[in-house]
Formats: C-alpha cells, structure tokens, sequence
C-alpha cells in the first residue's frame, strides 16, 4: 500500500515536471470550456477513480465523470442510451475488441490518433485508426495456497477439467467481462465448446466482473479461479492475500482493451486531452507499476515480480471474430453453466 | 347524502352553484387522468410489445418464450422459490405472531421491533450478509462450524435453492406476522376459555378454536409471502445467478444484454403479471369474506395465555429467528464495514476507515446516488403524499361518479412486479412522444406508480377515521371543497399522511427491482451503485453504504412511530 502511494507520488512529481508541457497544449483553454469527460470504462473501480484523479491534477478545472462497469454492460448501456436519444458518453474504453469493430461500422467512433501510439506493437492498433489498445492482461488460473499446495495446484487449463475440483472453482462472466468473452473465445478456438461443457461439469460458482475471482479465491471461498484477469490476482497477492498465480503452457489468452472517443461526442478536446493523457509513458507506467497491468507504451518498465509479455505464450484472437461470436458466447456459457 | 346536502343547502340560501359545479372537480379530474399516464400507458405498450410484431399482432414471442428451456426453468425455478418462501413465511410468522400477541412471552416488545426491523431491512442487502455468513467455504458460520467439528463439508451452503428461500423468507414472514397478529389481537378470549373449561388442551384449543378463525389471515399473509417472493430481484441475483439458475426476474434483467430483447422481456413478463393478480384476487375474496362474528375487536377481554415453562425456550426460538434477519446479517455488516478483508478475523491490522472514505469520497458514483436517492424519495413521497391523499380523499368521501374506479386504480400497480413496471416504463418512455430515459422522471414515475397502493392504503384508512360531519359544517358555513381541504381535513389527517409519506420514501430508497432496468450513469441510486459494487466483489463499500441505507430507514421509521404514536405494524381497528 506505502510503495504504491509512493509510486503515485513519483508520478504526479512526474506529472507536475511535465506540467508546462500540458499546459500549452492549444486545446486546453476549449477543453475548459468543456469542463468535463465522461469515461464509460471497464478498468477495474479503484485503478479507473486513480487515473481519473491524476488527469484532474494534472488538468485543474477540467473533471472526469468515472462510469464503471463490466465491458458487456457498457456496450448496452450505449446502445440503450443512443435508442433513447441519450449522447453521454464522450469516451468508451472496455476490454471487449469486438465491440470497436461494431462501433466503427456503425459509425460511432471518431477517429483520432493518441499522441505517443506510434510505438505501439500492430496488436494494440486499429488498421483504421479508430481506437486504440489502452492497456492489456492475461486470463491465468489462480489457486488459494492455503487450500491448495503448489504440487497438486492446475498447471494447464486442461487439469482444471479433473472431477477432483468439483464444487471447488470459480469463474467470471463473459455476459458481463470482456476480459472473460475474450478468453472464453480463445479457449474455444483452441479446445471447442466441448472444453467448457466439461468444464460445467465441475459446477463451478459463477460471478461476474473479472476483477471477482481474485477476491472469491482470496477469502477461501473458492479454492481455483479458472479464469480473471492476471492483473487483478497481481494486485490481490501483493496485499498479502494467500494466493498464487499458474500461467497454463500452453497459452495464455492475451486480452488488449481498446478505448475510442465516441463520434457524437460534445466535448471533443477534454476527450483528446484525456485520451492522450492515458497513453503518455507516465500512466501507461502507473498502469503497470501499481495496477500490474501490461501495456503497449515501449518505454514502461515492469515489476520484476511477474513475468513479461514476451516471455508468455500468448493466445489472441481477432476482433472482427470477437465481435461476430459475441451472441454465440454468451448463449453457449450461458447454455452450460445455467446462468 | 350529496342530494340531501344540496337540499339543506338551498334552504339555507346558499347559492346552488355551490353543490351543484364544485369548482374541486378539475382537480379530481387531473388527478384521475394521471393514475391512467403512470398506469395506462406503460401496460399497454407492453401488453403490445409482447405481441406485436412486423405485421401485426402475433403469438411469436409467446411461443418462443415456450421453446426455450433456458427461460421455462427459470419460470419452473420462480415458482419453487415462491410457494416454499411463502410456506416457510407461515412456520415463522404465524407462531411469532401468536407468541407476541396472545402470551405471556418476555420480551414481547422487543420481538415486534425486531420483526418491523426486518420488515424494513431491504431484502437484497440482507441476502448481500448471507454470502458472507454462509458461503460454503468463507462464510464466517462455515468456517466457525468446521473450527468446532473438523468436518470438512460446509454446515450451510447458502448458493442453493433452499439458501435463497431460507433469504428470501427471513424478510418477508413480517406479512404473515403483520396479518396474523393484528387478527390475533382482535380475536377474544371467550372461545379459547370455553374450550378450556370443556376441558380441552392447549393444543387442541389452538387447532380447535384458534386456527380456524386466523386461517383467512394465514392464507392471506401466505399470499402476500408469495408474491413478494416473486418479485424479488436483488436476492436471486446476488445467491442464484453464482449458483448457476435464473428466477423470473433476474431472466427478465438478462434479456435487457446487447442485443436487447425487449420483445420476449416483455413475453415473459406477463405470466408473472398474471400471476401477481391472479392472487391477490383469491385475497381479496378470502378477506372479503365476512363469516366471523369472532373476530370483531369489539367486546371480550384478551387474556395472555400462560406459556407456563415454555416461556423460555419461547423467547430463546424467537431471538434465533431474529438472529438469522438481523444480529447476524447486521453484525457481518458492520465487520465487513471496517475491515480490509471481511474473511480474515477483526485484528488490530484488519480494521480500516478505508472503505467509508473510498466509498465517500474516492469513488465518484456514490455522492451523486446518494443525492439521487434522496431526491428521489423526497419528490415522490412528497408528491405521492399529496396524490394517495387527494384520491382516497375522493373515494372515502365518494366524491365522483366512479370513485371505486379510482380506488381499483390506485391499488392496481400491485399486481405489478418492480422488473415488469420496469419493463414497460422502458418500452413507454424511449421513444417519442415522452422521451423520460436518462431522466429521473422515469424513476420518479416508476417509483410513484410503484409506491401509489402502500400510501393509498396508508391514506384511506386515515380518512376513514375522520367523520365527514366537520366537513359537511364547513361547507354549510360556505367554504369550498379546496378550502375545506386545507382548513379542516388536512390538519386532522396530517399525521396519517406523514406516515404515508414515510412508507413511500422507505420504499423509494431501498428500491432495486425496477431501478436496476432503468438507471442511467447520471441518474444511479444507491441501491443501483450497491448492486454494482457487488459485481466487482467489493464488500467493504457495499457494508458502508448498506449501512447508510439502513440508518436513513430507521430514521425514517422512528419518525412514523412518533407522529402516529404507535408502532408501524399497526393493528387494524
């Protein structure tokens, strides 16, 4: 908790250094105007509520509305919102690629380049120049240690099919997760339905956010989280928590989490601002150093406790696909696991 | 009696303009015409929703409703839930209702404030400290049970079905108990002490004498039981969706994904609408039936029944009910409020004020749905107030042609469950002409019509109380209608309508069933931001706010108590 308040320290001390750099930007005194940027994101509560804060000292007057949800909510919540007329959200970020594919080709994105993207690997990039990858996790397994000793832990996705686990596991929800509809499809790509069919059989507790298993396999209610973002379960270990992380060999499904300003947008220059806030060095590095979060930016250094990107096998699936089978997912998880 | 007023009027050289156009009647017009906007219109849609289609009316939603087995199980798993949580109400009530009100129980006080507790508890919180009590694994009785006995499987497993109807029953037997005990206290002794004195036991007496003259109330509170089980969205959601079944209304709420299918939200909601009404029909009958001159309130004493040495043991079953809806859910609340992991015992190191300022100040949907919350219960029960008393105003007062209309009106959004209001206000209110979606109106309108019967109910039985004679003196001495109102109705009635206004703003703040299908980022309330924490697994936030929540409705519910004098479960007179 000290180190991470200090590391944010460091980088508001970062922040205030570069402050005459922001404070020239020709947009400013039009983004002031503005006032506000509402954020509709799907990164985790507290870790979206610190960036936002840190843009709001970094930019005094200009505020950032925080609306926080699973990325699948977030979708309908737009779609909802634009059904009725509704123009709220000036910034969408989840961790759902697919569902950037269907904004573009509904024409709801705007297209704009953050400054700063250009060394950003293809992976975090759209061809069309619409949205961007924000940041990116890992789907892993995770076990709680005083449960499970680290012999008989999972050490592939496969193991988590074993009966001996019954009744003793814990997924999140690609209804609600992005994080999980990703993994989900770059599961089945690998294996078929068939896997998660016999994965059902184990009943499983079924919750929702990606950032829940972390904190159900932490209080021993479940002893195996067979999916959740890696960064979640980083942040819960380093708290103490009895609780270690399995990168399965054979891969691990790599999700990337766009963000992408929103074509109706009223507030296009606080958008701008915020969104090249988010991909400067100094928070993509506060995203990794605090969050444990990967990123796209070449110059972020990571903590040396967890493994880098490039040394995992990462299974990634294309977001065109993504956003084709996104009914079929949820139908079949749903078809499987009974809710 | 209008006529005959008119009459006595005209002879006491009071113009006839007067009785004749009374200048109030545009005011019971507008009044009447909103009951048909928060009704009417909303219902409509979503009887058209359900079945229509491209061209014209169509029986496809229906009947894709009927082949999809995902959808019948979670009808199939509403109705377990409902009968045996209704059930389940009638073993707990009806024994405490008769313990408080017609034995010799210490502690009968204590009881009654206990059971109003947990009649005000909003259901979804209660169902929140469960999975913290009896999760399998963590939960802290589990864990406790396995520390005694070294067993290894869980004492309690509160992810099932029976976990969510033994939830579901904790807050909801307060109406079998409110039934029961206002009938039990009217009922007189004689009967009971003349089977005594024929020499039958207490058990007899009570199967005998006792029962049958409560069986309308047991039935009646039986119904009520269920049908609040029906609509509950917050505990299935939190205790059956991880245990992998839908009820009812969690399918509804799922239907509302991208691609949303309003179409079959709207199918599958009318079963439960029918439902709801279907019963309270068979209610309505059974209370309508007036065949017992026993239970008349009027003559005869109540003597206590002695429980003689099952005093004791009487109290100690009560307190452990109680126990299960309140010390214990509030106590793993208030620990869960204060520590950094709620599994891990209360150290030194454990207890935090981090979640109160997190929740507070550091995340920024909570202040904006606290003022929500608030300003949502202070406009619709203010508002409410006002109209459930201008309408049984109207009806006990049978001041228009057609006033059992408006009280079949007022009373009517009963029938209607909080997701399908929900449903239906969605369907009326995004699109053209009345474009409410995003607004707070459309809360304040579900929240009105949703809250309209419990005020209206509230309401009447105030006026009831007050003979219309004053009334009729005021108007002899030639005052309006409006000023007869304000000068001699309102102040004898202020302190029924206070309460009204209380009820309301209770039901308002603890509202989730219809919120959750309707709430926009700008417009959330608390118990939306609630439900939202949950999914992201933050239970420190959630204790805090819940908290927060409780405090604001005791508050609340102690100023009823003082303005009425009384205690809120009331007994019928």
């Amino acid at each position: 908790m000290r180190l991470t308040v200090l590391r944010i320290a460091a980088a508001l001390v970062g922040l205030a250094l570069a402050g005459p750099v922001y404070a020239q930007d020709p947009r400013l005194d039009a983004a002031k105007k503005e006032g506000k940027v509402v954020w509709y994101t799907s990164l985790a509560l507290p870790s979206a509520e610190k960036v936002a804060k840190l843009f709001e000292t970094a930019y005094p007057g200009i505020k950032v509305e925080v609306h926080r949800t699973g990325s699948e909510r977030i979708l309908s919540r737009v779609m909802q919102e634009l059904q009725a007329g509704i123009k709220n959200a000036d910034i969408v970020h989840t961790s759902d690629a697919g569902h950037f594919v269907l904004l573009k080709n509904k024409n709801l994105l705007l297209k704009y380049t953050p400054a700063g993207v250009d060394g950003f690997p293809a992976g975090f990039k759209d061809k069309d120049g619409y949205y961007f990858g924000l940041r990116a996790t890992v789907n892993v397994i995770a076990y709680n240690t005083k449960a499970v000793s680290a012999a008989d832990a999972p050490k592939t996705w496969k193991d988590l099919l074993d009966p001996k686990w019954k009744g003793k596991m814990v997924t999140a929800h690609p209804g609600y997760s992005g994080v999980i509809a990703t993994h989900v499809l770059a599961l089945v790509n690998q294996y078929g339905w068939d896997y998660f069919k016999q994965l059902a059989q184990n009943r499983l507790m079924l919750v929702q956010s990606a950032v829940d298993p972390s904190g159900v396999v932490a209080s021993g209610e479940r002893a195996v989280a067979v999916d959740g973002g890696e960064y979640t379960f980083y942040q819960t270990k380093k708290k103490g928590n009895p609780l270690e992380i399995v990168y399965p060999k054979e891969g691990v499904p790599l999700v990337v989490s766009p963000t992408a300003i929103m074509s109706f947008t009223a507030r296009p220059n606080a958008a701008k601002l915020f969104t090249d806030f988010t991909f400067s060095r100094e928070i993509q590095q506060v995203m990794a150093d605090s969050e444990g979060l990967y990123t796209g930016h070449p110059e972020v250094k990571y903590p040396t406790d967890k493994p880098k990107l490039s040394d995992l096998k990462l299974l990634t699936v294309d977001p065109e696909e993504l956003e084709k089978r996104n009914e079929e997912i949820k139908k079949r998880f749903v078809e499987f696991f009974g809710a | 009696m209008s006529r005959v007023l008119a009459e006595d009027l005209a002879r006491a050289g009071v113009p006839r303009r007067w009785a004749g156009l009374d200048r109030a009647l545009p005011v019971w017009a507008s009044v009447l015409l909103a009951l048909v906007f928060l009704m009417a219109l909303p219902i409509g849609w979503l009887v058209w929703m359900s079945v229509g289609g491209a061209a014209g009316v169509t029986p496809r939603h229906y009947l894709a409703v009927l082949h999809d087995p995902a959808l019948m199980k979670a009808l199939w798993n509403t109705v377990v839930l409902a009968f045996w949580a209704g059930l389940a109400s009638i073993a707990v009530g009806a024994p405490l209702a008769w313990l408080t009100a017609r034995t010799d129980l210490p502690g009968k006080g204590l009881i009654r404030s206990l059971v109003l507790a947990s009649f005000v508890t909003p259901p979804f919180l209660g169902a929140f400290a469960w999975v913290m009590l009896a999760g399998p694994n963590a939960g802290l009785l589990n864990v406790l049970w396995r520390d005694v006995t070294g067993a290894a499987d869980p004492l309690v497993n509160i992810f099932t079905m029976p976990g969510l109807v033994f939830v579901v029953t904790i807050y909801t037997f307060p109406y079998v108990y409110i039934m029961v005990a206002n009938t039990l206290a009217l009922i007189a002794s004689d009967l009971e002490e003349a089977a005594a004195i024929l020499g039958a036991g207490r058990l007899a007496i009570a199967r005998t004498v006792t029962l049958p003259m409560v069986l309308p109330a047991l039935v009646s509170g039986f119904i009520l039981a269920v049908l609040q089980a029906l609509a509950l969205f917050g505990s299935p959601a939190i205790l059956a969706l991880p245990a992998g079944f839908h009820t009812i209304t969690t399918q509804i709420w799922a239907l509302f994904q991208y691609p949303p299918k309003v179409e079959m939200a709207a199918a599958v909601s009318m079963p439960l609408l029918l439902a709801t009404a279907l019963l309270l029909l068979v209610q309505k009958r059974l209370l309508g039936r007036r065949g017992y001159a026993a239970v008349g309130g009027k003559g005869g004493q109540r003597r206590p029944i002695p429980l003689g040495a099952w005093r004791y043991p009487a109290l100690l079953g009560a307190l452990v009910v109680m126990a299960c809806a309140i010390f214990l859910p509030y106590g793993v609340l208030a620990k869960a409020a204060f520590a950094r992991a709620w599994a891990q015992p209360l150290t030194w190191s454990n207890v935090t004020l981090g979640n109160v300022t997190f929740t507070f100040f550091e995340y920024g949907a909570t202040q904006a749905a606290v003022l929500n919350t608030l300003e949502l219960g202070v406009a619709t029960a203010t508002i409410g107030a006002v109209l459930v008393a201008l309408l049984s105003y109207v009806t006990s007062r049978r001041l228009i042609l057609g006033h059992q209309l408006v009280a079949f009106l007022a009373l009517a959004p009963i029938v209607i469950p909080g997701v399908v209001l929900a449903v239906a206000l969605f369907i009326a209110y995004t699109r053209p002409p009345f474009v409410l979606y995003g607004t707070l109106a459309i809360l304040f309108v579900a929240y009105l019509t949703k809250e309209m019967p419990v005020g209206y109910a509230q309401s009447e039985a105030t006026f009831r109380t007050i003979p219309p004679e004053l009334e009729d003196a005021g108007r002899i001495l030639g005052a309006g209608r409006l000023r007869i109102l304000r000068d001699v109705t309102a102040p004898l009635a202020r302190s029924g309508i206070i309460a009204a206004w209380c009820f309301i703003f209770i039901g308002v703040i603890r509202e989730l069933s219809a919120s959750i299908i309707l709430f926009t980022p700008n417009t959330k309330v608390m118990s939306v931001v609630i439900f939202d924490l949950k999914e992201e697994g933050h239970f420190g936030a959630i204790a805090v706010l819940g908290i927060a929540m409780l405090l604001l409705t005791f508050a609340t519910v102690a100023l009823v108590q003082r303005v009425l004098g009384r205690d809120v479960l009331g007994v019928r007179e």
